[in-house]
């Protein structure tokens, strides 16, 4: 309450005083240094995206070579990658979102329920440091695990279960567990922070109120604590609808090895605008493959900010 | 209420000691499946490449030894070089991030400032749209000659919508109007405003997103990934990729020539990999239990305030 009325207050002090000049020269010079990265590397590579409606030729430069309209999204949508990589980008996001959200929700609801705070604080920050590792390290974890002449599992754990080795780099069936299994225990204690600070601030009385009504921990749970920070889980699935085209290039190029058996598994739009401007070389179609992923992730955007903003005006992003 | 009820009904709110137990077993196993990878990797590296051909990766040497360290740091100034360039390029891309950040925030949390809302927008639609790779690539090569040099490394990664909305909000409620106002009355220009007091009201804030960089600018490959073919500016990240994919690339040869399996016998390959690894690592789990806070501070700011 006393918030709201010292910004009333400033609010009335800024009407009062007399119009200022338009330009605040101090104020405006501040955004220089931000606006020109910015337009370096966000906006000049946005009007970039002509590339992918033209026939590059070296010898001509970028705006001398020939208009070829949608010749190169033709060419692109007919190879079977493209569908494969929308699949597999989509399938693998949807699969992050509901297992990543239910196991951070769970981790953070199980840390609100332990007594001792400073082993909760424990567990909390050993389940955060995999979020600090690269996907390079990630990769060399993995591999420690996986690899097939050397790795823990056929070396040490299988021989023990008396478990055939498996050559876990050519298979692609294993890969969509392995996938989902490092990104969740990369993220998890990153992603329950947020929904533990929710569970912070949900006020004590109401769980009070229901505890002295002989309400049980689950009870409370499911029915209190949940629907009370339901409002951010539902901003942080909808941010992430957003994203259903994108992926983490590092988990899906380098943690895979980057091998060619497991593209089936592992391809996904991110590393085949990567593979098809490297080592295929062919720059109008992974252009148009890029702004496929763009384009289709700006729709999303919107969409979602728009479900959003209906939930909750103060929560979308714009 | 008084400090005895308050403990009862949080009695009544905590699971009890039975479900205390089973919860605090799982995170136990939680956390072992956490650090396992890392303290095989760990382990792998005091191994002798010749225990490890025979019995393969082991939490436990068999026989312990420092090779792979030796080997890594001493054989070669390939992983001290790129020690070197990761160093220098976290220090200056967080501090040139973390200021031009800085700088293009707090105009934004200025109720007075005309164009703020512009402003917001030219950073806020980067995360909403993107031209993709293909343009960036051209744009950082062919007009911005960032090609196997310094700047390459750590200068695409100056601008960063997100965290531009993190420091504006903590501006937002960290600085009252008030301050600003009594500063300007006393005639000081902006940036006296901003580098004696925004600055000091603005540290918790600023230290988040400069921890965020520090991991950002460490942890990177994609950089000298896309930007960098000249092994003279290599950072640790990717050589590490490079070492990984030659070692993949003997490995696929061993079986058709002698020479690329003598290679690799001699080598202590796949133990100095993992001896990079833990070296790469080291410092950020050295100053973790220091930084956490920070961090939880940070994702807290983002991800529940506007």
């Amino acid at each position: 309450m006393a918030d709201v009325l010292t910004e009333a207050a400033a609010k009335a002090r800024v009407l009062a005083r007399p119009k200022r000049r338009r330009i605040n020269f101090g104020l405006l010079s501040m955004v220089v240094p931000g606006t020109l990265a910015l337009v370096l590397f966000s906006y000049i590579p946005m009007a970039g995206i002509i590339i992918a409606f033209k026939n590059i030729n070296y010898t001509k430069g970028i705006l001398g070579s020939p208009w070829i309209g949608f010749k190169n999204f033709e060419f692109f949508l007919k190879t079977p990658d493209a569908w494969i990589i929308t699949r597999n980008s989509v399938l693998y996001n949807i699969a992050f979102i509901v297992l990543g959200t239910i196991a951070a929700v769970a981790v953070a609801v199980a840390l609100d329920g332990l007594r001792a705070k400073r082993t909760s604080r424990f567990y909390q920050g050993v389940m955060f440091l995999p979020y600090f590792f690269s996907w390079i390290v990630i990769s060399t974890l993995v591999f420690s695990f996986l690899s097939t002449d050397l790795g823990f599992l056929n070396k040490q754990l299988f021989p023990v279960l008396g478990i055939a080795p498996i050559n876990w780099y050519i298979e692609p069936v294993y890969w969509p567990f392995i996938i989902i299994f490092t990104n969740l225990w990369k993220y998890t204690g990153y992603c329950s922070v947020i929904y533990l600070a929710a569970i912070a601030g949900i006020d004590q009385n109401c769980f009070e109120a229901a505890a002295l009504d002989g309400a049980s921990r689950w009870q409370v749970t499911m029915r209190i604590m949940i629907p009370l920070i339901s409002y951010v889980i539902i901003i942080q699935v909808l941010l992430s609808i957003g994203r259903l085209f994108y992926s983490d290039f590092g988990l899906f190029y380098q943690v895979p090895q980057n091998m060619g058996p497991l593209f089936k598994a592992t391809n996904v739009i991110d590393t085949y605008v990567y593979r098809t401007l490297v080592n295929v070389g062919d720059i109008g179609m992974s252009a148009a493959a890029g702004l496929y992923q763009a384009a289709v992730g700006f729709v999303l955007v919107l969409v979602s900010n728009l479900v959003v903003r209906r939930i909750d005006p103060e929560k979308s992003l714009f | 209420m008084s400090g005895e009820t308050a403990s009862t009904t949080m009695k009544l709110l905590k699971p009890g000691r039975a479900r205390q137990v089973v919860t605090h077993i799982v995170f136990v196993i939680i956390c072992v499946i956490c650090l396992y990878p890392l303290a095989l990797v760990i382990g792998i590296s005091f191994s002798t490449e010749s225990s490890i051909a025979i019995k393969g990766f082991r939490l436990i040497p068999l026989q312990t030894s420092l090779v792979a360290y030796n080997f890594v740091l001493k054989q070669s100034d390939a992983v001290i070089r790129a020690y070197v360039i990761t160093i220098i390029v976290t220090c200056l891309g967080t501090l040139l991030s973390t200021l031009v950040i800085a700088l293009y925030a707090y105009p934004l949390s200025r109720r007075d400032f005309p164009q703020r809302k512009l402003f917001s927008f030219i950073a806020f639609f980067t995360m909403l749209f993107s031209g993709g790779l293909v343009p960036w690539y051209i744009v950082c090569v062919q007009l911005l000659h960032l090609r196997n040099n310094i700047w390459a490394l750590f200068l695409p990664y100056t601008m960063n919508a997100w965290y531009v909305l993190i420091m504006r909000t903590f501006y937002k409620t960290n600085v009252p109007d008030s301050i600003v106002e009594s500063a300007k009355m006393d005639g000081a220009g902006e940036y006296t405003i901003f580098f004696r007091i925004i600055i000091s009201l603005a540290k918790p804030g600023l230290a988040t997103i400069a921890l965020f960089n520090t991991i950002v600018f460490w942890n990177d490959w994609w950089l000298p990934l896309m930007l960098v073919n000249d092994p003279a500016w290599f950072n640790l990240q990717y050589l590490m990729y490079r070492v990984q994919v030659n070692i993949q690339y003997l490995s696929s040869m061993a079986g058709n020539t002698n020479v690329a399996g003598e290679i690799l016998r001699r080598l202590p390959s796949r133990t100095a990999q993992m001896a990079m690894c833990i070296l790469s690592i080291g410092p950020i789990v050295l100053a973790y239990p220091f930084f956490q806070k920070y961090f939880v501070k940070g994702i807290t700011i983002g991800s529940l305030k506007e």
